[in-house]
């Protein structure tokens, strides 16, 4: 089964982190050279990646129509399920990427009493979007290791994460939710038979590995702690293209930093660009205007034609002696 | 490239908001905190040594005071600590700010650092700091 070879291989990154601290002079390895590749194999990956994409052409217009279309006066538009235009294409993807407004149609399919029935399933739009806004509010709040001094508004967003005051350092909320979303998208693939049917270890395995890196840094900030004015030092070095050997620093920083390169690395390569896919999905980036507007497919071959008139220039002489009628004389 | 435009500019903006952290600190000075502890206190010192090590104290001072707070409000175990030949209090003012009697630069010098702000000085502060 997927999940035990995908948790196997968060396992083994874990442990090979781990163990390669302890080598003499394998800190710089783990610490400089490896961030350092996994953000240039990123950066270039996702770049190739969106512009293989851009080279695909778009012949027709194919968006998702999940609504009454633009038509007669007295018929309702719906304007954000079946858009006419650009702007109304726009509203629909700040609230598609924003929101996660298709995943708010999810449906549960069961078979009740020998019936297929629908009911209405919410809890995987809710768990995803605290997923991404977990993930999302965890990175911003990263920055204050990659800026000195720290600007106020993360500080704000601190401040805000961490407001029921529980324990020190102080527990910060999204942490948590991270956590539990994550842990709640993979009970689902496990706990569904029908989607633990269609699973790959592709599907597992960024999911075990978000978790993993997020128990890596909770656990780095409250159990097994680490220098963080020396972290800090070190993640200076980094960005300011001035890596300094990261010395005093203990080797769960490592297995932290080690499993975010290889998320960093997996990422272009993997279902994950759909951070970059979501705005390129022709079945939701395109309007609604088929009949509208006149949309020549774009790989079509420049045809030579010979039209009749043109015809008819060329043989009229020879039409009219063979008493062929022509329609210019 | 189809709608190249509109691609082009959306990963320029993506590699401006990803590559921030490098640009933002082209030319930094990349400097590391120091603690300062260079206070008369320290300097009268017996021994200079702290409740615990220092290598201890800069990962766990905080789980320290924690468990300082929950025995004398709590427990009420208020028996002095010595350091250093010097009884103290147990507590954040009288006990451990004795001696680091400069707050701004070794408390705050860190904390600023690594963008903490303890909500322990919602309530505590400073002698110089003069409020009350």
């Amino acid at each position: 089964m997927g999940i035990f070879f995908s948790f196997s291989v968060v396992v083994a990154l874990t442990v090979i982190a781990f163990a390669g601290v302890w080598i003499p002079g394998m800190q710089y390895f783990f610490g400089v050279v490896i961030p350092y590749l996994a953000v240039l194999v990123f950066l270039v990956g996702v770049v190739l990646k969106v512009a293989k994409w851009g080279r695909s052409p778009v012949p027709f217009r194919i968006p998702t129509t999940c609504g009454q279309q633009q038509s007669l006066p007295w018929i309702k538009h719906s304007k954000y399920d079946n858009p006419q235009t650009t702007g109304q294409v726009i509203i629909r993807m700040v609230l598609e990427v924003f929101l996660f407004r298709s995943l708010f149609r999810n449906l549960r399919t069961e078979m009740n009493d020998g019936r297929v029935t629908y009911g209405s399933d919410k809890i995987l739009w809710l768990a995803g979007l605290l997923f991404h806004i977990s993930f999302f509010i965890v990175l911003i709040r990263h920055l204050r290791f990659f800026i000195e001094p720290v600007p106020s508004f993360i500080n704000m967003i601190d401040a805000l994460d961490g407001f029921v005051q529980v324990g020190v350092p102080h527990l910060l909320l999204t942490g948590v939710l991270l956590v539990a979303a994550g842990g709640y998208l993979l009970f689902r693939r496990i706990n569904n038979s029908q989607v633990r049917h269609i699973s790959l270890p592709a599907d597992y395995f960024p999911l075990l590995l978000i978790i993993g890196i997020a128990l890596s840094g909770i656990i780095m900030r409250y159990f097994v702690k680490v220098d963080i004015v020396s972290v800090k030092a070190f993640t200076l070095g980094l960005v300011s293209l001035r890596p300094r050997t990261p010395a005093g620093i203990g080797a769960i920083f490592y297995i932290h930093l080690f499993l975010i390169s290889a998320l960093l690395v997996y990422f272009p390569f993997s279902k994950l660009m759909h951070m970059g896919g979501v705005f390129l999905s022709p079945t939701r980036n395109l309007a609604n205007n088929n009949r509208e507007v006149r949309h020549v497919n774009p790989w079509n071959y420049d045809v030579k034609v010979h039209s009749y008139a043109a015809y008819e220039d060329e043989f009229r002489e020879k039409m009219k002696e063979a008493g062929i009628p022509v329609e210019k004389e | 490239m189809y709608n190249g435009g509109k691609i082009i500019f959306g990963l320029i903006i993506f590699l401006a908001i990803v590559t921030f952290p490098f640009y933002s600190n082209l030319g930094g000075s990349a400097k590391k905190a120091m603690p300062s502890l260079d206070t008369p206190e320290i300097y009268a010192l017996a021994t200079k040594e702290c409740v615990r090590s220092g290598e201890y104290m800069k990962k766990e001072h905080m789980k320290v005071l924690d468990e300082w707070r929950d025995e004398v409000v709590r427990e009420g175990k208020r028996e002095k600590i010595s350091v250093g030949g010097t009884e103290l209090e147990k507590s954040l003012q009288n006990g451990c700010m004795h001696c680091h009697s400069n707050k701004e630069q070794f408390c705050t010098e860190c904390h600023k650092y690594a963008g903490i702000d303890p909500y322990c000085w919602d309530c505590h502060f400073d002698r110089g700091e003069g409020r009350l």
